[in-house]
């Protein structure tokens, strides 16, 4: 993992003195809230729908025990004795005091934490593979590379004031875990005919009012030229976003107008320039970050025998666990979604467990998923059962990954000022209704967003559902055939909408469909795509 | 009728005007008629109030109503979270939200 260096740490701790100086400021009266909103964004704070929300980063998904451990403090001692794991790896605290906002700041650069530009107009939290150092799929770890990022991006001053927030993902392997290419700029490491290690530029993603695939604008850029390129991109999107139409500032909707092939030339044309200026970051930098992600010290000559006489255990390690590549080990998956709870949300209890165990069983090590799921990246099979009866005791040995109950849901109206209907609920209901059904169903990923910003992925769900406000009526569209993964498509609307108890009818209607239709290993999305909305229609409609 | 909420400048808890301060519970709003922007006005001054604007809601016999289910859901905390309103002994509480 990731050691903050001198200046990292410098840097995050002279930004937590500064917020704490522009809170007295604005309790004191110093500063209005039109002045002092924008700094609070800065570093994370929202005025949500019950108090102030603080949404924390969380580089790339990647945590140790004691950054783990430091969340569920903040929980217990700041909040409600709960957080919120995000679509974008974060987490986020939905009960924050204004005048405590600092020492939970200070509390976080403790442990080489901060909550700078999870807000504004700048760059994000860089996501990527939340299998990274682990997956047995993966070309080279893609983290490095997310931090090279982040070290970039952070308080740069060219983008720190960009026409609209931008996102990036990095992966580095041909399954796409991270949604990659509905990201601003998707990066894969990729590696050419020649042997060398590259990134493809996907530029141009992103779900919102208007979702779109992001295009392959170069499909290999020399890594040590990597982050000039994404300078360029950039720049270009600086340059001409529309930073007169909030709905037309995300650089998609620049791609797509000014056409792919405009868009990248112009960016090949700054590239060329910048090339001349020498802005890379020096070699020497990256080795000394890839060097803090080498692999732990993995046992070797391990069995790779699983013990499976607890048939509930057994279902456990069949859906919630994942080849790794080292042998006699795996990657575990602690499902946030028990049958009816809240999608992402955790205690603090059960925070400080997961910390535990990954100190216990994972090298220190755990990740958080978009899907908002936690990763122990790397157990020993041998200890898959003790982990599995820990995390059983204390509510998180839900065996749904990638199932219909393991939802992904933005906290919708429930929490959100931008929200128009409430997500949670609806997820509650779903789960609650086909819970006994799952296994049976097999994969089939479900997404919920509140409202048309699009924070819990519909657009992406196998089968998506968007809440919208009629006439201050909770409203629900339906949508079917989306994928985030490398089969990247976007969701199409059933047609009239449903209320709180039509959409989870509707829902039960279209995964009965399926069950009747489905071929021989089949999961719910290539029914859809072998047979086309028609059938769905006809079953939800009648 | 018109009432006023925002969040306490501090603890960013929900707040109603109720013609003298800042209550955390809507039934002790109070109908502002057209005096809305002068209220907001003084009392964000004061920074009694942050991010204070004027609603819609009804008044009958179980009290006052925000008219929108956001400010309903405001008033009563997260219909998720029956623990974390301000009626956390009423479990029929969230029917009043929809």
């Amino acid at each position: 993992m990731y050691k903050y260096d001198q200046y990292d740490q410098a840097m995050v701790d002279a930004r937590v003195e500064e917020f704490r100086d522009q809170v007295r400021r604005r309790l004191e009266g110093h500063l209005s809230e039109e002045a002092f909103r924008p700094l609070r964004l800065m570093n994370g704070l929202y005025l949500q729908l019950h108090a102030y929300m603080l949404r924390v980063a969380i580089p790339y998904g990647t945590l140790s025990g004691a950054q783990m451990r430091m969340l569920g403090h903040i929980a217990d001692k700041y909040d409600r004795g709960y957080g919120h794991f995000t679509t974008r790896q974060n987490i986020q605290y939905n009960w924050i005091k204004l005048e405590e906002a600092p020492d939970i700041l200070a509390d976080l650069a403790s442990v080489e934490m901060h909550a700078i530009q999870t807000s504004g107009n700048c760059i994000r939290n860089t996501t990527s593979d939340q299998y990274a150092g682990a997956a047995a799929d993966e070309l080279v770890d893609p983290r490095p590379y997310a931090e090279l990022i982040r070290q970039w991006s952070t308080f740069h001053p060219e983008f720190s004031f960009l026409p609209r927030k931008f996102k990036m993902a990095v992966i580095a392997s041909d399954t796409d875990r991270a949604a990659m290419r509905l990201h601003d700029i998707g990066i894969q490491i990729v590696r050419n005919a020649a042997g060398d290690l590259g990134a493809a530029f996907y530029v141009g993603g992103g779900m919102g009012r208007t979702p779109m695939i992001a295009p392959c604008i170069n499909s290999f850029v020399p890594l040590d030229q990597f982050i000039t390129y994404a300078e360029a991109c950039l720049r270009v999107y600086n340059r001409h976003g529309r930073r007169d139409n909030k709905y037309k500032a995300r650089i998609k909707i620049l791609v797509h107008e000014l056409g792919k092939d405009e868009y990248t030339r112009q960016v090949e044309a700054e590239f060329a320039h910048l090339l001349t200026q020498n802005i890379e970051p020096p070699t020497a930098e990256l080795e000394r970050i890839k060097a803090q992600f080498v692999d732990p010290p993995f046992e070797t000559g391990l069995s790779d025998e699983i013990d499976r006489s607890d048939p509930d255990f057994a279902l456990w390690v069949d859906n919630n666990t994942v080849a790794h590549k080292a042998p006699g080990y795996a990657v575990a998956v602690i499902s946030l979604k028990p049958v009816g709870a809240i999608p992402g949300d955790a205690s603090g209890d059960q925070i400080r467990v997961m910390a535990d165990l990954a100190e216990r069983y994972s090298f220190d090590e755990l990740r958080v998923t978009h899907a908002q799921n936690i990763v122990l990246p790397h157990v020993r099979k041998a200890d898959l059962y003790a982990l599995w009866q820990v995390l059983d005791a204390n509510g998180l040995a839900t065996a749904n990954l990638d199932q219909i109950g393991d939802i992904i849901a933005c906290p919708g109206l429930d929490y959100c000022t931008l929200a128009n209907a409430r997500s949670i609920p609806i997820a509650q209901k779903i789960s609650e209704r086909m819970a006994a059904r799952e296994q049976e169903i097999g994969e089939l990923k479900l997404k919920i967003s509140g409202c048309i910003n699009a924070c819990g992925h519909h657009h992406a769900g196998h089968i998506g559902i968007l809440g919208v406000d009629r006439k201050g009526i909770e409203n629900y569209q339906l949508l079917l055939g989306g994928s985030e993964g490398a089969d990247c498509s976007l969701g199409t609307i059933t047609g009239p909408g449903f209320d709180e108890s039509g959409i989870v009818d509707a829902v039960e209607r279209v995964t009965n469909r399926y069950l009747s239709e489905r071929q021989q290993g089949e999961r719910f999305l290539d029914t859809y795509r072998r047979i086309g909305m028609a059938p769905f229609k006809e079953a939800i409609y009648g | 009728m018109k009432i006023l909420t925002g969040n306490d400048l501090k603890s960013g808890a929900v707040t109603w005007w109720t013609g003298v301060e800042w209550s955390l519970h809507v039934e002790d709003a109070v109908d502002v008629g057209d005096n809305a922007d002068t209220v907001l006005a003084r009392e964000q001054a004061a920074r009694r109030v942050t991010g204070a604007y004027a609603i819609d809601a009804t008044r009958d016999a179980a009290g006052i109503r925000p008219a929108h289910i956001k400010e309903r859901i405001r008033a009563l905390g997260p219909t998720v979270r029956p623990d974390l309103t301000l009626k956390p002994a009423d479990p029929e509480a969230g029917n009043w939200v929809i």
